[in-house]
């Protein structure tokens, strides 16, 4: 009994059936008067251990691996002890309690959870509201798809984390939110919790649809950047106009007023003066220097600060500006040439933003891209000299530093979440493959089991395509012998080979 | 050599700010127009792929050619030395499809010459219109891609439409005043976009993903795969026509000209196609019409492995970071088809099918090493292999006397990230390592730098 209990993987039934130590003793204690036998008492303390060990079912010890914390720097043969989801404790000669599952990192890499800065995962049905040029009433939580098999990809990759974000049709886009990569479950299980809403701005050729035009539709302004930036005052100045109207009704009221019509709830403007309040954060995708300082400009007259400019690839010929403003920048590794504005983008971006001060990560805009993220961050090395420690910031705590999530996660530290990747070599190698990933201290992605059961899989899709052919084949109106189609390909649209900016 | 990273820029551009003083050397002793130049290379580990490595070892250059490489070579006196002690010497990789030097800015449409009008164009040649000073080439060559399969990759794929045959690809250098400069070989293959059997397609017209009926899509696929099968029939009379000398009694045809060569089994089709249905129809067209195949992409290919080993069709496979199509692929099956393909014994390079993205070549490469591919297959297929399947391997892809010398001079593994390429030689010629990228970065640090 005491090995299975060791072993980790015996729950007696009477855990399972969750009995208290303490009524299990008082049963016994009935069921034998005051006279404890010695088998009596062995099984009172067997009892015992059980209730702790359902406990003890929640810890989890990595053990020995090169723990990278990212904040506190490395910590080779290091040990990660991992209680009720949280990180519990760090350091080298940690041992597991009794009962806690043991995951051997024996020369491999530990580092916090992948943080995607910009994600379009996990979207139902569109992620662009592009009709209007202001659609901030539209949110991204309302969309949440929990099934999109690129969240499993993604997580493949490392990313435990993600920004999903309206995409950058409109100068103003929707709200939007942070999740963390919880495959398998529902919808309302995927937000991360506390984290603050978003909204999506966008500048520059995509809001201005300056590559291409709905044919049929009415052109939509705006159609420069000067009415990319109107679009953006206009809303705020209209945000403030309301605000105004509300405070009115508020103090009337607060005078007692009787009789009083409350203004009319508007849900596109609402969103804007929780920016101002800073209680939702401005993500804006843009990417020309001089459309950047406009939006600076735009911010400081409404006196909000951009949480993140994202692409930002023009980010280095005004970094100081930016620097001073205090936004992050979330930026690609080497993408460029793919439209104008990316003409002049430059792989040593995220380097010298970082030298002038500013937060930055790197981001991937595309399912694809995600699952490479710990190779992207590596570029930044090769590109403007980041050293090992500052490359791994920029898709771990720069992240959420940027979403103002770093006090649950972005390092390996006591009491952040247990947002783990185990990777096999130094995650910024080309040649790294993550082993293990987890969530809140639970094992969402292995990759010797992913590889375990695709045989079975294989089988079992086999065997339901064969079932849905005979049913098919026995559904055939024998009047007209028209035979149905072939199974028809029932599946979200997949990736071009190349990633793509959205 | 030990440096900080930071100082690599600099140490770079110093490199670079030296070459010119190289060039003008052998300009000013009466440099012709061809590369007459004379480099030894000495001390550095050479990875010949033509024989194990050459721990210190010396590579000598002379008028475009590699002239020696061994571990006692005899340097001339002539030569530009170049100290290789610490660093490595590899072939310079090839980037066995791409649209370098045809697109400059993708959605600028003014600047891409890849697709034309119409559905049968065999006649275009890729060399006639690839742009020698195009920003990208620098870039993509900075990463050690010394030469490229320029190809017409026509606009069909994920947008629908476009080109069945879209032209011949050439293979160029990646430097060079002018086209005739770049240009090894004008026509290496025919490219055909396979049509597709793709129910789902985004319609530019609607802006919006379209579903049609497969009854709809096989009517219109079978359409084209009669079509072509007819251009080749035409083609072959055409054929035999000059073969019998009797051009002057008839009217040229530029197309069915183009397509002669690929009749006679001379000029291989460079088939485009991902999907596993297109990719099997494909073999069977070509087996059928006596055609030599290449395939390119293939994301799928390795669904039909067993098919394409027995039929000995080569695979240039499209860009491994991506994700497969089918949701029920395992989830790193981009990177495992390298693997099981070259485990099939089938041949197989990389290409980036792209421009912007073509100094990720290397990458693509190094990422199926820990999912099957071993290390010097991945070597190979950025070096030898895209040049034995393009039928350059008599110019390319080692580094043996007689070859053009292409080589990149690195200080690490070509495929991994933090490796700078310290020198490059293109056609003989030392070419500098500077670009757009570090032009704008050393341009912008000079802002922060200046005294307010």
């Amino acid at each position: 009994m005491k090995r299975a209990l060791e072993n980790g993987d015996f729950l007696p039934l009477c855990c399972q059936r969750g009995f208290s130590s303490l009524r299990s003793y008082r049963w016994l204690n009935k069921k034998i008067g005051s006279k404890l036998l010695p088998f009596e008492i062995a099984a009172v303390l067997f009892l015992a251990v059980c209730a702790v060990r359902g406990q003890a079912a929640d810890v989890t010890l990595i053990k020995n691996g090169t723990i990278l914390t990212v904040t506190k720097g490395t910590i080779e043969n290091g040990n990660v002890l991992i209680r009720d989801g949280k990180i519990a404790e760090v350091g080298k000669g940690l041992t597991a309690p009794a009962g806690a599952k043991v995951i051997d990192a024996t020369g491999q890499y530990v580092m916090p959870g992948i943080i995607d800065c910009h994600s379009h995962i996990a979207i139902a049905g569109g992620v662009n509201e592009g009709s209007v040029s202001v659609s901030s009433m539209a949110n991204i939580a309302d969309v949440l798809n929990p099934e999109d098999i690129d969240i499993y990809r993604d997580l493949a990759g490392g990313v435990t984390a993600a920004n999903i974000l309206h995409g950058s049709a409109n100068s103003i886009g929707g709200q939007t939110e942070v999740i963390k990569l919880r495959w398998g479950k529902p919808a309302k299980d995927l937000p991360f919790e506390g984290a603050l809403p978003g909204i999506k701005f966008a500048l520059g050729e995509n809001p201005k649809r300056s590559g291409f035009s709905n044919p049929g539709a009415a052109r939509r302004y705006p159609a420069t950047r000067m009415g990319v930036m109107d679009v953006i005052r206009e809303a705020f100045s209209e945000a403030l106009d309301y605000k105004k109207a509300w405070d009115q009704y508020n103090r009337r009221k607060a005078a007692g007023e009787p009789n009083l019509i409350p203004p009319r709830r508007d849900l596109k403007l609402e969103p804007l003066l929780e920016v101002l309040e800073d209680r939702r954060l401005v993500h804006i995708h843009c990417y020309r220097a001089d459309e950047i300082l406009q939006m600076i400009r735009v911010a400081e007259e409404f006196h909000f600060r951009v949480a993140t400019f994202q692409h930002v690839l023009e980010g280095y010929k005004v970094a100081d500006e930016i620097a001073k403003h205090g936004a992050g920048g979330s930026t690609f590794s080497d993408w460029w040439a793919y439209k104008m504005e990316a003409f002049d983008a430059i792989p040593y971006n995220a380097a010298l933003m970082t030298e002038r001060g500013i937060v930055v990560s790197v981001n991937s805009d595309d399912a694809s891209e995600a699952t490479h993220l710990n190779q992207e961050a590596a570029k930044s090395m090769k590109w403007g000299g980041l050293s090992h420690d500052e490359a791994l910031k920029l898709v771990t705590l720069n992240p959420a530093i940027q979403v103002r999530i770093a006090g649950r996660v972005g390092s390996i530290e006591t009491g952040k979440d247990a947002d783990i990747d185990i990777y096999d070599k130094d995650p910024l190698s080309v040649y790294a493959v993550a082993q293990k990933v987890l969530i809140d201290g639970q094992v969402y992605f292995d990759r010797q089991q992913d590889i375990a059961h695709r045989a079975g899989l294989e089988k079992e899709k086999k065997a339901l395509m064969e079932k849905e052919k005979k049913a098919a084949e026995a559904a055939k109106p024998a009047a007209t012998g028209r035979r149905p189609g072939p199974p028809g390909t029932a599946r979200p649209p997949g990736t071009t080979p190349k990633p793509q900016e959205i | 050599m030990k440096m900080k990273p930071r100082l690599i820029p600099f140490a770079v551009a110093a490199m670079m700010a030296l070459v010119p003083s190289l060039r003008t050397r052998a300009a000013a002793a009466g440099g012709a127009a061809t590369p007459s130049h004379v480099y030894a290379i000495s001390g550095a580990k050479v990875v010949t792929l033509a024989g194990p490595p050459v721990e210190h070892g010396t590579v000598v250059i002379r008028d475009g050619k590699i002239a020696a490489v061994g571990a006692s070579v005899e340097v001339p006196a002539d030569a530009q030395m170049i100290d290789g002690k610490g660093l490595e010497v590899y072939p310079g990789l090839f980037d066995a499809v791409t649209d370098l030097g045809l697109t400059e800015v993708e959605a600028v449409n003014a600047t891409v010459d890849t697709a034309d009008v119409g559905t049968y164009n065999p006649q275009l040649v890729a060399m006639t219109a690839v742009h020698p000073a195009s920003e990208l080439i620098p870039v993509a060559r900075t990463n050690g891609i010394t030469h490229a399969l320029a190809a017409p990759l026509g606009g069909g794929g994920f947008r629908g439409g476009g080109e069945v045959i879209s032209g011949q690809a050439s293979a160029i250098n990646l430097a060079g005043w002018t086209i005739e400069d770049m240009l090894i070989r004008r026509s290496v293959a025919m490219v055909v976009n396979w049509p597709s059997l793709q129910t789902r397609s985004f319609d530019l017209s609607t802006f919006s993903l379209r579903e049609r009926p497969f009854t709809e899509v096989k009517q219109e696929y079978d359409k084209k795969i009669n079509e072509l099968a007819d251009w080749m029939e035409r083609a072959r009379h055409y054929a035999q026509v000059m073969d019998k000398g009797s051009i002057a009694n008839y009217d040229r045809d530029l197309k069915l000209e183009a397509l002669a060569p690929v009749v006679r089994g001379q000029l291989p089709l460079l088939v485009i196609a991902e999907d596993k249905r297109e990719i099997r129809s494909a073999v069977e067209f070509c087996d059928k019409q006596k055609l030599k195949m290449i395939l390119g992409g293939g994301s799928e290919s390795y669904k039909v492995k067993d098919l394409l080993a027995a039929k000995h069709i080569p695979v240039i496979l499209g860009p491994t970071q991506s994700l497969a199509e089918d949701e029920d692929a395992s989830y790193d099956q981009s990177y495992v088809t390298a693997g099981q393909l070259a485990a099939a014994g089938i041949k197989i390079a990389f290409a980036s099918f792209n421009a912007s993205f073509a100094r990720r070549l290397p990458y693509q490469a190094a990422n199926c090493v820990p999912y099957g591919l071993p290390y010097q297959e991945a070597l190979k297929a950025v070096t030898l292999y895209p040049a034995q399947i393009l039928g350059l391997a008599d110019q390319l892809g080692t580094i043996e006397p007689g070859k053009m010398a292409d080589l990149i001079v690195t200080d690490g593994d070509p495929l991994a990230i933090p490796t700078q390429v310290r020198y490059l030689f293109i056609n003989g010629e030392l070419t500098p390592t500077d670009n757009k990228h570090l032009r704008l970065y050393e341009e912008y640090r000079k802002r922060y730098q200046a005294p307010k």
